[in-house]
């Protein structure tokens, strides 16, 4: 954040003028809701990827809240990442239920297999409810059952290439 | 005459290529439709095709297998299980709340009527508040999210207070290892649930309801809104519920992906656009709960027995289950278990019943060692206490929790220490931070398990380890920090072996105690 204080004065420019007016411009939609913050900042992550540094002053003055709030949510919750995802994502369940049906194997081939990649970005998640079929996890968002590293390998052998 | 075939939309279905089974149907020119899933997750994809004598299910069907299914080529192969409805699987449940799921399309209105649904609300319109309540608590209706606190009870508190706008909100941030039965039946059923919240607010006074719904459900998040749209088309929700005058508007708010924000004042805290940390009690959120105003807070389970509690009566819904524990419950059979998916039985059926005649043991075929029922915070049981009935209170005497009926198996490769371990190590990760005995305990529990198992000062760290379980249980805000130490102390009491005990009694005494060291970090007993 580059400002701190009450008292702050205006943050500088955004760099990106174009985001910040569409991150405004989303704030000011939704800004009428009963408690509009998490509304706003999924909408922002659904349209940009992340929630970047300069955002959380626009999104702040919009809803006349201190940038210590907005980021202060923004850091409680996994979903509001603030880096650009990567080309794929792969999280992978490690709760109870995955871990009874041999998820620890799979999240340490994923591990192997993934470490240090800048393309493919492998994320842990505790519970998807899929809790009869695991280890369960998501490729790119979609819901998959019964992951083992080999069927892990099978269902992204095109992301290598 | 095409075929018509139905191929669920459940996540768990679609997550093992349902979507791509239905796909094929179309294009091979079957009429396909899309129910719910029966909760027979094993068998998913289970395809139904509609017959004279009623819908016959083929399980596991790929879509190669499509032509195959289409021109009877499957009938009395391994993967026809026959009539859906008779399957023993579900002839055996008492299917009430879940009476819908995997049977109807999730978001048809009319066949929602057709199957009984808005006559517990048609009911309720036609009774006085006081009148609905007390159904409510004649039922003996008790929370499904896990504590179990008398629904009535928390109805008629939120009823008698005053306030300008009051809430109803539902608890659908499932977050619990084991569970799912929250999500299927929003993404099989969702009526009921919506049905199931405006009597609520009907009885209560309340005008404004919120569906706190967790971001990890993308399946449910969809068919929910797109039901609710569906509600207000057809005057189910908004200005004048079902013509009664009776305002409720209804929203589905989406989590971030916080497991605590399933506890319920973080739940509030969130919905009010904060970060979600837990409140301290009183005041009780019935009375100054989201935005300061009263709201009945109720977890998705809870609100979907509604419709039934009213349309059968109150008395009708008693007459099930056992003790102080009435109705039936939702039970999940999840983890390393042969059948997993929905029972839904009267309180009552015994852990055993469920595990070994509905689970069918292990997936991996070799013996149980455990079972871990309730959630991330529920104690982890041995076949030997497998005769438990399910019963909140039989349950507490034995130090577990029947919770939101979530039971996940665990085969003999399972490490109790190691899920111990796993218990801190998660509350670590998720505590929102309030209260000390949470934040912090849970990170010197990993320490002490960690301490116990490589046997560094073995008895006095185990005392430390009894201490802060202890001051956990006692000290915290809410349930996370108050029962994690509910699955340590099991796991230990239970398999002590996992937790490096010494094989031989000398092997105890060698072990040194903590007042024969001086200081490196060590348990002071």
């Amino acid at each position: 954040m580059p400002q701190r204080g009450p008292s702050a004065a205006p943050a500088p420019g955004p760099a990106d003028r174009a985001r910040a007016a569409s991150v405004r411009g989303i704030a000011e939609e939704l800004a009428r809701m009963r408690g509009p913050l998490l509304p706003i900042l999924h909408a922002v992550v659904a349209a940009h990827g992340y929630v970047h540094d300069d955002d959380i002053p626009v999104i702040a003055e919009v809803l006349n809240l201190s940038r210590a709030d907005v980021l202060g949510v923004v850091s409680f919750y996994h979903d509001f990442r603030r880096t650009p995802p990567a080309a794929h994502r792969v999280a992978l369940c490690r709760a109870e239920a995955c871990q009874a049906r041999g998820a620890d194997a799979t999240y340490a081939a994923a591990t192997d297999r993934w470490a240090g990649s800048t393309e493919i970005e492998l994320g842990e998640v505790f519970c998807l409810g899929n809790c009869a079929l695991g280890p369960a996890g998501t490729l790119d968002g979609a819901l998959h059952a019964r992951l083992t590293p080999e069927r892990l390998d099978t269902l992204t052998a095109e992301w290598d290439r | 005459m095409t075929a018509t075939v139905w191929v669920p939309c459940d996540a768990a279905a679609v997550s093992v290529g349902a979507d791509d089974v239905a796909h094929a149907l179309t294009a091979a020119g079957a009429t396909v439709r899309r129910n719910g899933s029966r909760g027979m997750l094993w068998l998913e994809p289970l395809v139904e095709v509609e017959t004279p004598t009623g819908r016959i299910g083929f399980a596991n069907v790929t879509p190669e297998q499509v032509g195959a299914l289409l021109s009877g080529e499957l009938h009395d192969t391994g993967q026809d299980v026959g009539v859906v409805d008779e399957h023993p699987w579900l002839a055996r449940q008492h299917r009430v709340s879940f009476a819908r799921v995997g049977v109807i399309e999730p978001t048809d209105l009319g066949a929602y009527r057709e199957h009984g649904g808005l006559a517990g609300l048609e009911r309720a319109l036609a009774l006085a508040p006081t009148d609905v309540v007390r159904e409510v608590t004649d039922s003996g209706l008790r929370g499904r999210g896990g504590a179990g606190f008398p629904a009535g009870v928390k109805w008629e508190t939120v009823r008698t207070a005053e306030a300008d706008v009051k809430f109803v909100c539902c608890n659908a941030d499932e977050g619990d290892s084991g569970t799912f039965a929250d999500r299927m039946l929003i993404e099989g059923d969702p009526f009921t649930l919506i049905e199931g919240m405006t009597i609520a607010a009907v009885a209560v006074g309340a005008t404004e309801g919120f569906v706190y719904l967790r971001s990890e459900y993308p399946h449910a998040i969809r068919t929910l809104r797109r039901a609710v749209d569906i509600a207000y088309a057809h005057g189910v929700l908004g200005a004048s519920v079902l013509g009664s005058g009776h305002r409720f508007d209804l929203e589905v708010r989406v989590g971030a992906g916080a497991y605590i924000c399933g506890e319920e004042t973080s739940m509030l805290d969130s919905l009010e656009g904060r970060r979600g940390e837990v409140r301290a009690k009183p005041p009780i959120p019935a009375l100054q709960g989201l935005f300061g105003r009263p709201t009945l807070v109720n977890n998705v389970l809870t609100l979907a027995a509604v419709p039934t509690v009213l349309a059968d009566g109150g008395e009708a819904y008693a007459a099930l289950g056992t003790g102080r524990s009435r109705g039936t419950q939702v039970f999940q059979l999840g983890g390393n278990v042969a059948r997993g998916g929905i029972v839904e039985a009267d309180f009552g059926i015994s852990l055993r019943e469920l595990v070994d005649d509905f689970g069918g043991g292990t997936a991996s075929g070799r013996p149980v060692k455990a079972v871990q029922v309730g959630g991330p915070l529920g104690a982890y049981l041995p076949p030997a206490q497998f005769d438990l009935p399910m019963d909140y209170e039989a349950f507490a005497a034995a130090n577990a929790m029947v919770g939101h009926g979530g039971v996940v198996v665990f085969d003999e490769s399972m490490d109790a220490g190691a899920m111990a371990r796993f218990a801190m190590e998660f509350c670590a990760k998720e505590s929102c931070g309030k209260c000390t005995p949470c934040r912090v305990g849970s990170t010197r529990g990993v320490e002490v398990i960690d301490r116990i198992r490589a046997g560094t000062h073995r008895e006095a760290n185990l005392v430390l380890l009894d201490d802060l379980c202890t001051t956990m249980t006692k000290g915290s805000l809410c349930a996370m920090g108050g029962l994690t130490p509910m699955p340590v102390r099991s796991a230990l009491e239970h398999w002590p072996e996992d937790f490096g005990a010494p094989a031989t009694a000398s092997a105890v005494a060698r072990d040194i105690p903590m007042s024969a060291t001086s200081t490196d970090g060590g348990a002071r007993p």
